[in-house]
């Protein structure tokens, strides 16, 4: 039953205006919210619960049910800045209460110490804007652990000889193999490699009050019916609305910050259901809309004192854009996996998250994962060997027997950031609220392809050691959509180069935060959502320590 | 799905169409009231009586039918037919996909024409034999021929064999216990093998059924 949570009005100027519910603001929310802040969350997206999530391929995937809508907000794409957008659809993320975490597959590996100093030990990179972290691991593994355990992670602490240190092991146990982990296992042992259970935020076995995975198969790209994916909404949110301080405001969408004549941001003006604009007075402001959404709204708020857009002197909003690379390859096996039973993920392997960049010629580095997240509309339409019969007897003949049989193979690795890589306000477009349409311009780093292609081989390699009957890996080509968002408001100490600080507080504006992917300075290994949860628990403390500071009221 | 990615399907491509169905150019712009069409075709197909069709006339129905057969054919397992494919497609046609009514309006009248001058004598397309049918669909079908430009109603638009394609997968895989379901009794399902229960618990396939449970790399303390 839902708790009963305060109504603000929008002229109460609360504690906290939280921009956005997913995989950082909930946490945000909640952690505030527990310290007795008042909050108000503006969720642009609908307040689902468990009992509106389906299996329906329609409804979820075509209709939009969890995401944004390509005819609502559409998107434009160029690769370069010499080039001019063309309408298309670009990027994908959650829109509702819970935000991308709601559909997620739950993929939840921490960030290793190589990340944070990559740079200083691989040196420059042409072409790329490559830099450390400001934070290290260290400075972050605690809040590491406050995820796996406040938010509920399964998995092997010491099972990978390749982990970072940590100071807990994981609150419970992997979640039970399937078919193509123990393929997968099999196979990388076989080759020298070292396989281990994956972690997931997805339950094993209760906890803090929730039930365990029922191992629908329905993760990647739904919503959890049973609340047992570790989303924001079945976890952080549901907490901050207990605390009796934090309400979450759905259909909200905010497109600007208002900033007085000091330079400080006093609310956030949004549509409301109606299309009526509304301004949430707050003493201080916390953007967590994403990678994309977040620099969008920091340049929608440009005005005479930020004519470049909000926080934006460096003039790095919305630069940088990370996306990860990767491969995908599929192998068919001669016996029934039934793959489309339980979770996505069930083994990886980090043999290659740090590769030798000097015997490669290449940067980069990435992971491995036995996966079968393909649903039955979407292996009809494209699960099927290349070549193989697209209608007929002979192709419901093959629907017959490898959607049973198949797995895949995935690659996930780092992508490098770039400065042209970025999201801006497309000149023409609008969305349905006459607002400038998102604008991605995105072209990976020539290291990104050759290491997208490394793992390539790698997962054939794999299949192949594992016997399967069919393998085929899918060619590398430039990406032009976007599901990791990452690296578009970057951390630094720096405020030339950067746009918030290490408390992730905008170098400009004192009393605005942003925190989600658009703060990470490098793109980890594919899974990013650990490390935007663990940022998120921090920047809660480092908040509460300035508000109770009084530095939040006094600049 | 355009015809170009459908003929040389990326990494991203692949995720794009298989994991997450985006790219699937008709679902993705007409979806939002696709629960009356499946419903319609979920209560023609069990009903045993022939639906009120809305868009297409019998005549069309009958032809875009026999086209459906094809591409899921039924044998010793069900196949498009028994899964109310066509009334799922005129449905989907006066509501979520009223984009793609020229593709089957102008589409068909000019599919008919070509079958007709490959087999003059044959008739319609739906009287014609099995191997009729299949021989000319295989004229049409983009990744075994060029496509007939005249069967694509415009740059960007998938064509019309390809249109009825994926409908007609679309119709036959559709979750069967969603409001949605346009596949009757979950045919479809059935045939690729995929239970519908929403509970499962390991061991879940052959693979799994004797692991023997996690034991640590042999060579993992010498990893690192």
């Amino acid at each position: 039953m839902k708790p009963e949570t305060p109504k603000y009005r929008t002229s109460d100027e609360v504690d906290f205006v939280i921009v956005g519910s997913g995989a950082a603001g909930g946490i945000l929310a909640k952690e505030l919210g527990s310290h007795g802040f008042s909050v108000v969350v503006l969720e642009q997206g609908p307040y689902l619960t468990e009992s509106d999530f389906v299996h329906d391929e329609i409804k979820v995937l075509q209709e939009d049910l969890l995401t944004n809508h390509p005819k609502l907000q559409p998107n434009t794409f160029r690769k370069t800045p010499a080039d001019t957008a063309k309408h298309q659809r670009a990027v994908v993320y959650g829109r509702l209460v819970g935000g991308t975490s709601v559909h997620f597959t739950a993929n939840f590996w921490r960030f290793h110490e190589i990340d944070f100093i990559e740079r200083s030990k691989v040196g420059a990179i042409p072409g790329a804007n490559f830099v450390d972290w400001p934070i290290t691991y260290n400075d972050l593994e605690p809040y590491y652990t406050k995820v796996e355990w406040e938010i509920g992670v399964s998995g092997l602490a010491g099972a990978s000889p390749f982990d970072p240190p940590r100071s807990r092991p994981y609150p419970m146990p992997p979640l039970p193999v399937k078919s193509s982990g123990v393929i997968f296992e099999r196979a990388a042992r076989q080759l020298g490699w070292h396989p281990f259970p994956a972690p997931m935020a997805i339950l094993s076995q209760p906890h803090n009050g929730r039930t365990a995975c029922v191992n629908c198969g329905f993760c990647f790209a739904f919503g959890c019916e049973v609340g047992a994916k570790s989303s924001s909404l079945a976890t952080a949110v549901r907490v901050a609305e207990k605390t009796g301080h934090v309400e979450i405001r759905p259909n909200s969408y905010v497109h600007r910050v208002e900033i007085d004549e000091r330079g400080r941001a006093t609310g956030a003006v949004y549509f409301d259901a109606q299309r009526n604009t509304q301004l949430q007075k707050g003493k201080a402001v916390v953007i967590s809309a994403n990678g994309a959404e977040t620099p969008r709204l920091l340049l929608l708020s440009a005005n005479k004192q930020f004519p470049n857009g909000l926080a934006n002197s460096s003039g790095v909003v919305g630069k940088n854009l990370m996306l990860n690379s990767g491969a995908v390859s599929m192998g068919v096996f001669d016996e029934p996996l039934n793959d489309y039973k339980g979770y996505a993920v069930s083994r990886i392997l980090h043999d290659f998250y740090e590769l030798d960049t000097q015997k490669l010629g290449f940067y980069g580095g990435g992971g491995l994962d036995a996966r079968f997240d393909v649903t039955p509309i979407g292996f009809a339409m494209g699960g099927l060997a290349p070549g193989s019969p697209r209608w007929g007897k002979d192709f419901k003949s093959a629907l017959h027997h490898n959607f049973t049989r198949t797995m895949g193979v995935y690659g996930h690795g780092t992508s490098l950031a770039v400065e042209d890589n970025s999201f801006s306000l497309d000149p023409e477009l609008k969305d349905a609220w006459g607002l400038p349409a998102l604008r991605m311009t995105y072209k990976d780093h020539p290291d990104d392809i050759k290491l997208a292609n490394w793992l390539g081989a790698r997962s054939i390699e794999l299949l192949e050691a594992a016997g399967a009957k069919q393998k085929w890996t899918y060619p590398i080509s430039e990406q032009e959509f976007a599901v990791h968002l990452l690296g578009t408001c970057r951390m630094g100490k720096d405020p030339k180069t950067s746009v918030i600080n290490t408390d992730h507080r905008a170098h400009d504006v004192k009393n605005l935060f942003l925190c989600d992917g658009s703060s990470l300075v490098t793109s980890g290994r594919g899974q990013p959502t650990m490390t935007i949860e663990a940022l998120a628990f921090r920047a809660a403390d480092r908040i509460t320590a300035l508000a109770k500071k009084g530095e939040l009221s006094a600049s | 799905m355009d015809q170009q990615k459908m003929m040389s399907m990326d990494r991203r491509g692949f995720l794009v169409s298989a994991g997450t169905g985006l790219g699937v150019a008709w679902l993705a712009a007409n979806w939002p009231a696709a629960v009356s069409a499946s419903e319609h075709a979920h209560a023609a197909a069990t009903s045993g009586v022939p639906a009120k069709l809305e868009f297409l006339t019998a005549e069309e129905a009958a032809e875009v039918s026999a086209i459906c057969a094809r591409i899921i054919p039924t044998d010793e397992t069900p196949g498009a037919t028994e899964a109310g494919a066509v009334y799922f497609i005129d449905r989907v046609l006066t509501t979520v996909a009223t984009d793609a009514q020229p593709v089957y309006r102008d589409g068909l009248p000019q599919f008919q024409e070509d079958f007709h001058a490959m087999f003059p004598n044959a008739g319609k397309f739906s009287a014609a034999s099995i191997e009729q049918q299949d021989q000319f669909l295989h004229t049409l079908d983009d990744d075994k021929a060029p496509p007939r430009r005249r069967n694509r109603p415009g740059s960007g638009q998938p064509s019309f064999f390809e249109t009825v394609r994926m409908h007609t997968i679309a119709a036959f895989l559709i979750d069967p216990e969603s409001e949605y379901a346009g596949s009757r009794s979950g045919v479809g399902w059935q045939v690729i093998g995929r239970e519908p229960g929403h509970s499962f618990q390991s061991p879940f396939g052959f693979y799994d059924k004797n692991y023997p449970g996690w034991r640590s790399s042999p060579s993992a303390q010498q990893a690192k």
